[in-house]
């Protein structure tokens, strides 16, 4: 098919105006100057101060904390119910568990915030538990939403599989725990690696929700950026914002490379 | 995996456990229910019952106490049971004209941003669907990769980008040309709104556009149409699944967007993630909060069903 110059020309400026924002940003991040947008000479200044923060770094470690623990609970969750609804025919209620587990994901994020600040507020006056509002509550509603997404992810997966080798595997006497673990969840492994990293960004990049479960001293890295960028741009934040990018750019490369190798390997 | 497989062993084990086994099949708990139950009780608990929560608190009276509503159910000490619903709160959406205005706004601002992420996403998806394998894979990351850093701080970027002396108007200031007013605009929330949602209209446009059969478009090239013909009646209306897709996944949350219009828009940039928002945390009416997600739920519902029933006509075209 003969190529055009319009449709590259635009799509290159769509890449340019997708990554312009990102790549002056980390520029930034290396200014002098307190005033982030005006040059003021090469400096690593604002990484020092960004590792000096108490306030930054125990945040960031909060986040880290939840979004691991929050992460494995939705791994499991979803996994389970992804099995239910693609591997059992008909049980009681799959209607309804197929819309509860995927409602999370069109959800506002202020509605799922709120209706479970309110649930644990009204939970803790009926049984006493949970006890205020911090770490426990933020894990609890962080699992929730990202369970929707491992069930997709995993869902997906399962739905495609050849379903031969766990038949061969029941016929050869196995019981469906044992056929679970030995043949379908290696199969599964990368959808059960890129589900769980999928709930573990999701965690660490949550504002709205963590807003409305957590309770004082007990802000997540994103409460306490925002709180910060709301006062308008801060030389600390870009330092933060690269290193967060730099992390991900080079997981996320890694994790491409493997990716692009991995069929090679297979035929070979 | 069939009812038969999941079904006990004919041989009862023995143990506490083998009884306890027993004891559960007899009960009509099977070996599934250990896999359905956890994530259905799950979903209730933090799903569904907070939304029967929410709705239950917007029928309530708002009050100075902790928590800030009062009971619906109260017990007298003659033993009888008096139910108060407060549709105040529901009537008062209607009353003042903020909150319909803010969901008219909302509405208005995620469906502009919608049409624009479309124009933006549609020639990016086009471009990638149609390079070489090699390239498709370093493009398609490309379009991924924001995607995997914060959500924040690319809104962040956007704030050093277009304030007065930011990066823009200095590099405007170069070539003489003054200072422009961007940042706390509701132009600085549609390219909020575009920016961060355009890989979810990215993706499934591409999606779709990668399986689009090469030959019709050799057809009707050699049948005498133009690039832009073909464009128009061949490749437009076989992508149609894929902008229907995109637009709902940019659309949707775009309209309970809160942190975009708050680091971007002006105070006057009315939207309702906003409104609940403020209601909830600077005004601490709580009923009053319950009723707008409960009102804003209706609005996202009805979106979503009009999306389902494009799609259900879609395959039964097929």
């Amino acid at each position: 098919m003969r190529r055009g110059w319009f449709v590259p020309t635009i799509a290159i400026l769509g890449f340019v105006f997708l990554y312009a924002p990102i790549v002056s940003l980390v520029v930034f991040s290396f200014n002098e100057s307190k005033l982030v947008t005006v040059w003021g000479g090469f400096s690593t200044k604002w990484y020092g101060e960004l590792f000096a923060d108490p306030q930054i770094l125990n945040a960031g470690l909060l986040s880290l904390q939840v979004a691991a623990i929050s992460a494995c609970i939705a791994l499991v969750t979803g996994t389970l119910c992804a099995v239910a609804l693609t591997r059992f025919r008909r049980f009681r209620g799959k209607t309804l568990l197929a819309g509860l587990v995927s409602a999370p994901l069109v959800m506002p994020d202020v509605i799922t915030g709120l209706s479970l600040l309110l649930l644990f507020v009204s939970m803790e006056a009926l049984f006493g538990w949970p006890a205020g509002r911090g770490e426990l509550t933020i894990i609890l509603a962080h699992s929730t939403f990202c369970m929707a997404y491992v069930t997709v992810v995993v869902r997906s997966r399962l739905s495609e599989l050849d379903l031969s080798l766990e038949e061969a595997a029941m016929d050869l006497g196995a019981t469906p725990a044992r056929v679970f673990f030995d043949i379908t969840l290696p199969i599964i492994a990368p959808a059960l690696v890129s589900g769980w990293l999928l709930s573990f960004t999701l965690s660490l990049d949550d504002l709205v929700i963590a807003s409305f479960v957590s309770g004082p001293g007990s802000s997540t890295l994103p409460i306490v950026i925002f709180s910060k960028i709301k006062l308008g741009v801060s030389p600390d934040v870009n330092a933060l914002a690269s290193v967060i990018i730099g992390i991900v750019a080079l997981g996320v490369v890694v994790a491409t490379i493997l990716q692009l190798r991995r069929p090679k390997e297979r035929r070979a | 995996m069939t009812d038969a497989a999941l079904a006990p062993p004919a041989a009862a084990p023995r143990g506490l456990f083998g009884w306890t086994r027993t004891r559960l099949i007899r009960m009509g708990v099977t070996g599934r229910w250990v896999v359905i139950l956890p994530p259905a009780l799950w979903m209730t608990v933090f799903f569904l019952i907070p939304l029967a929560v929410v709705f239950k608190i917007s029928f309530s009276e708002a009050v100075v106490a902790k928590p800030p509503y009062l009971p619906l159910l109260t017990f007298s000490d003659d033993g009888s049971v008096q139910l108060t619903l407060h549709l105040s709160n529901y009537l008062f959406l209607f009353q003042d004209s903020l909150y319909i205005a803010a969901y008219l706004s909302s509405l208005k601002i995620a469906f502009i941003s919608t049409i624009f992420a479309l124009l933006v996403g549609y020639p990016i998806a086009y471009f990638i669907a149609r390079s070489s394998d090699r390239w498709r894979n370093i493009l398609l990351m490309l379009v991924i990769l924001p995607f995997w850093s914060s959500f924040l701080l690319r809104v962040y970027a956007w704030i050093g980008f277009l304030k007065n002396n930011g990066v823009i108007n200095n590099f405007l200031g170069l070539f003489g040309i003054p200072q422009v007013t961007m940042l706390y605009t509701d132009f600085a929330v549609y390219l909020g709104i575009v920016y961060t949602y355009l890989p979810f209209m990215i993706l499934p446009l591409y999606t779709n556009l990668v399986k689009l059969d090469g030959s019709l478009l050799e057809a009707s090239a050699d049948l005498g149409a133009r690039p832009f013909r073909t464009f128009l009646s061949v490749t437009l209306p076989l992508s149609l699944p894929g902008i229907v897709a995109g637009s709902m996944l940019v659309f949707i949350p775009a309209i309970g967007e809160y942190v975009i219009p708050t680091l971007l828009g002006s105070p006057n940039t009315l939207m309702i993630g906003r409104v609940l928002w403020d209601e909830f945390f600077a005004n601490r009416d709580w009923p009053l909060a319950a009723s707008v997600a409960i009102a804003m739920l209706i609005v996202v519902v009805v979106p979503l069903m009009l999306m389902q029933r494009a799609q259900n006509a879609v395959v039964e075209g097929e």
